[in-house]
């Protein structure tokens, strides 16, 4: 101990960027053990992917409005997928495919509670890092082979997986169909994708629920951790449990493809010709898809949930409301989130006496929930806010959230939702709820966290116009998809049916809306990577920016490897002691004052 | 509290601060690492299960197709031979049980002791499911294919085939990464690695492994050869 304090204060004297070992460029930026430098790349990927995701879905937006026009410039970008100018039928199913793959795992599993577990969790709890760093840095490592795979597929000659993002069986389950083509090596690339991911997911998380565990500095009980860290430990709680049944399923379904068993598959006739297999049930496919598929999206959430409390306490000067409230919300969430996941089955011909009691877990998830947002409400009343750009995606996450939760309480309804299945209905729930909503809370995040990771302020103004653009576009593109209730999902054009295409005109106004998204979201990319070299310097003064009692701000601007120089911070008060003692803030490592009551 | 650097890197300075079970953080990870096993293998056996349950033809029974001993003839001995096994395997759990406690009293060779004959039983039970599959495949049954039938005359279900080699056969991977595991731990131990660290945790981690491989198969026998 005396040894480390003593090599960090000499440290200390050179100023606080050096390490207290040599690293080349490529220990310190690419094969980093360094969390912080671990978190950056989750961002950094994570945004590559959340562009590539989000273009994807222009293009098929575009086929969605104009299905009859021809767009030069996308032959020229997608060659043979888009010859004339027309994306293809097949292509287009690959477009939806990726869109959801890159948005639900890469971008907002990986890039959302990778890039904050990593960067926070250490910070906030006063730890110098992960309980196993090297796991840490394969568990990035593993994520980008995932994602290089993922990537390689879109080259291969018949194009990437093309059967959904849910990859059911039987489309999925038979290689090289002709009605499917990306079931060639475009589908066994996205389940070693997946695989990879699995592997580097479940190394993250490990790591992630350890470290809460083991590594909290002194003081730092359990009642005093930031609810953020609450939030990211159910997030990896939530992925270890989830995960390996993916893995099952996925390794199963592979060996139908490629062995010829019959896991998934019974009675499959092609042109006439009854094939080999026979006895599987595609069904056992969708159970284990779903026990994944469903607490994934509370590992989608979670995150967003964090950061969310975290942002409106401290930009309201506000205690959370209902601190144990909101952990208790959580973990049940957690508990009853495994319980609900055949609801994204009701129309598989499941008994109704099943269906019943997955409607009821189902609805029970929204008691939680209400908790939550109430106590996001009830924690900026009468508060004294700050409307700045992390507080306005936070405000923003509570609005969206509520919006795509009240849908969800229609579709939890079995009786309601075999009317609405698959229907444009179902889209605008989900991509209100955990799409844009938990967009918000990573923007949250990032705008929030910005100042501590590259020691720079993001552009103001830029960031209100992100903040705008997004709200008002995500709305305007998903709040008009309710209407278009009875409207299928993944048709890939609607001119050939009479009672679809009155919708046409809405399909053109969800497209412009889709653009506007997008240009608001370049103006972040560009505010991003801008104020990474070119933004307003944090300064000594300014060190805690957003007046914040979090650990992670009492460090030094530039934090080295190793977080802290010198001694732990110990923690004497939770993170909420806001406008009490006559001060604004009050840092979680500041002692009790005397006859203070700590909460 | 520890001090120092470790690869270069800074050594935790809360390294001895223990969690709320008293565990060290490696062995947090190792048991959240085994629920997270746990879940796969529950997958495989709950979709086992469902194939089972929903299939058109009869299942066959395990007393006829598991019946006989590499060595013997005829056709005799229901589930003896799986019944080696399986109390092969749990032996070498107890041995195990032992080595960790050797480990906890810092005794090396105790140690090197009761891993040895882990190990031993550890490849004895991967020789017999050789000869297990090699039997079966010899009889017919392939991932596509099971010649065995509850029914003179016709075949069983392709299921019965494919689960039992996923199933038996992502067991037989665990049982092969402890054993590569063990092996490690014996030279690490031989080389005198946990004296010097002055801990034989590791054994303790992945005497964790171990048993887990053990209790899942249990498990698999359940549901293969009992039911």
């Amino acid at each position: 101990m005396s040894e480390v304090t003593a090599h960090h204060d000499s440290a200390h004297a050179h100023g606080h960027d050096d390490h207290h070992h040599e690293e080349s460029w490529l220990t310190k930026y690419i094969f980093s053990q360094d969390h912080k430098m671990i978190g950056k790349q989750f961002l950094m990927t994570g945004i590559f992917w959340a562009f590539v995701g989000g273009i994807l879905s222009l293009f098929f937006r575009m086929q969605l409005a104009w299905p009859n026009e021809t767009f030069p410039i996308l032959e020229t970008l997608l060659g043979s997928w888009a010859e004339g100018g027309k994306i293809s039928n097949e292509f287009y199913y690959a477009l939806v495919t990726m869109h959801g793959t890159i948005l639900v795992f890469f971008v907002l599993t990986a890039g959302l509670s990778g890039t904050f577990s990593n960067f926070l969790i250490p910070l906030q709890l006063g730890a110098r890092d992960m309980a196993s760093p090297f796991m840490n840095m394969l568990s990035y490592w593993f994520f980008f082979a995932a994602s290089l795979v993922l990537f390689m597929s879109f080259f291969v000659q018949t194009g990437p997986a093309s059967g959904g993002w849910t990859a059911y069986p039987p489309l999925n389950g038979i290689r090289d169909i002709a009605i499917n083509k990306g079931s060639g090596i475009g589908f066994d690339l996205w389940i070693t994708s997946m695989s990879l991911f699995i592997v580097g997911s479940t190394l993250g998380s490990l790591n992630y629920v350890s470290t809460v565990i083991n590594m909290r500095t002194k003081g730092m009980t359990f009642d005093k951790m930031p609810l953020l860290i609450w939030a990211l430990t159910f997030t990896a709680v939530l992925g270890i449990l989830a995960f390996p049944a993916l893995l099952a399923a996925a390794g199963l379904l592979e060996f139908d493809r490629l062995l010829g068993t019959s896991f998934f598959l019974n009675n499959i006739v092609i042109n006439g010709d009854l094939l080999a297999y026979k006895g599987g049930s595609p069904l056992i496919f969708q159970h284990l898809f779903w026990f994944l598929g469903h607490p994934e999206v509370y590992i989608i959430i979670f995150p967003a949930f964090g950061i969310v409390s975290e942002v409106l306490a401290v930009h309201a000067k506000k205690p959370v409301f209902g601190y144990k409230a909101m952990v208790l919300s959580l973990g049940s969430i957690l508990i009853i989130g495994f319980f609900v996941w055949a609801h994204h089955m009701f129309v598989t011909g499941m008994s109704p006496a099943i269906g019943k009691v997955f409607v009821i877990f189902t609805l029970l998830i929204a008691i939680p929930s209400a908790v939550k947002v109430f106590n996001w409400i009830t924690t900026i009343w009468r508060g004294n806010l700050r409307f700045t750009v992390p507080m306005m995606f936070a405000i923003g996450f509570v609005s969206l959230f509520i919006s795509g939760g009240l849908t969800g309480i229609h579709l939890g309804n079995s009786t309601i939702d075999i009317q609405l299945h698959d229907s444009y209905f179902v889209v605008a729930h989900f991509h209100i709820v955990m799409g844009v909503a938990a967009f918000f809370g990573m923007w949250a995040g990032v705008y929030q966290w910005f100042p501590k990771m590259f020691g720079r302020f993001m552009n103001e103004t830029m960031g209100y116009i992100h903040f705008w653009g997004s709200l008002i576009g995500g709305y305007l593109v998903f709040f008009p998809m309710h209407f278009m209730a009875g409207v299928p999902r993944r048709y890939y054009a609607f001119d050939q049916f009479q009672s679809f295409n009155n919708f046409q005109d809405v399909n053109v106004f969800i497209t412009i809306a889709a653009f506007l998204v997008m240009a608001a979201n370049i103006v972040f990319l560009i505010n991003f990577f801008y104020s990474i070299f070119k933004g307003r310097p944090v300064t000594e003064e300014n060190k805690n920016p957003w007046g914040a009692n979090t650990l992670e701000w009492t460090t030094p601007i530039h934090p080295g490897h190793g977080n802290w120089p010198g001694e732990l911070p110990t923690v004497y008060r939770w993170p909420y002691d806001y406008s009490v003692n006559g001060k604004e803030v009050n840092p979680q490592n500041q002692p009790l004052e005397e006859g203070e009551q700590g909460h | 509290m520890s001090s120092g650097t470790k690869n270069g890197y800074q050594v935790h300075e809360w390294e001895s601060l223990k969690g709320p079970f008293n565990a060290s953080y490696g062995k947090v990870m190792m048991w959240y690492f085994l629920i997270s096993d746990t879940f796969v293998f529950a997958a495989f056996l709950v979709a086992y299960a469902a194939a089972r349950t929903s299939n058109a033809e009869t299942w066959p029974l395990a007393s006829e197709v598991f019946n006989t001993v590499p060595g013997l003839s005829g056709h005799g001995y229901p589930l003896v031979f799986v019944s080696f096994m399986t109390f092969v395997l749990i032996i070498s759990s107890v041995t195990m049980v032992r080595a960790v406690q050797e480990g906890f009293m810092m005794n090396r060779v105790g140690v090197m002791k009761y891993l040895i004959p882990t190990i031993a039983m550890g490849l004895v039970f991967l020789g017999c499911q050789y000869l297990e599959w090699t039997h079966l495949i010899h009889e017919g049954m392939t991932m596509w294919h099971t010649p065995f039938s509850a029914i003179e005359g016709t075949e069983g279900p392709q299921q019965f085939g494919m689960f039992f080699f996923t199933i038996t056969g992502f067991h037989g991977m665990h049982v092969i990464t402890g054993v590569i595991l063990n092996v490690w731990l014996l030279l690490e131990t031989a080389k005198g690695r946990f004296d010097k660290l002055g801990s034989y945790a590791m054994v303790e981690k992945i005497g964790l492994f171990w048993h887990f491989v053990d209790l899942v198969w249990v498990y698999v026998f359940l549901g293969y050869y009992l039911l």
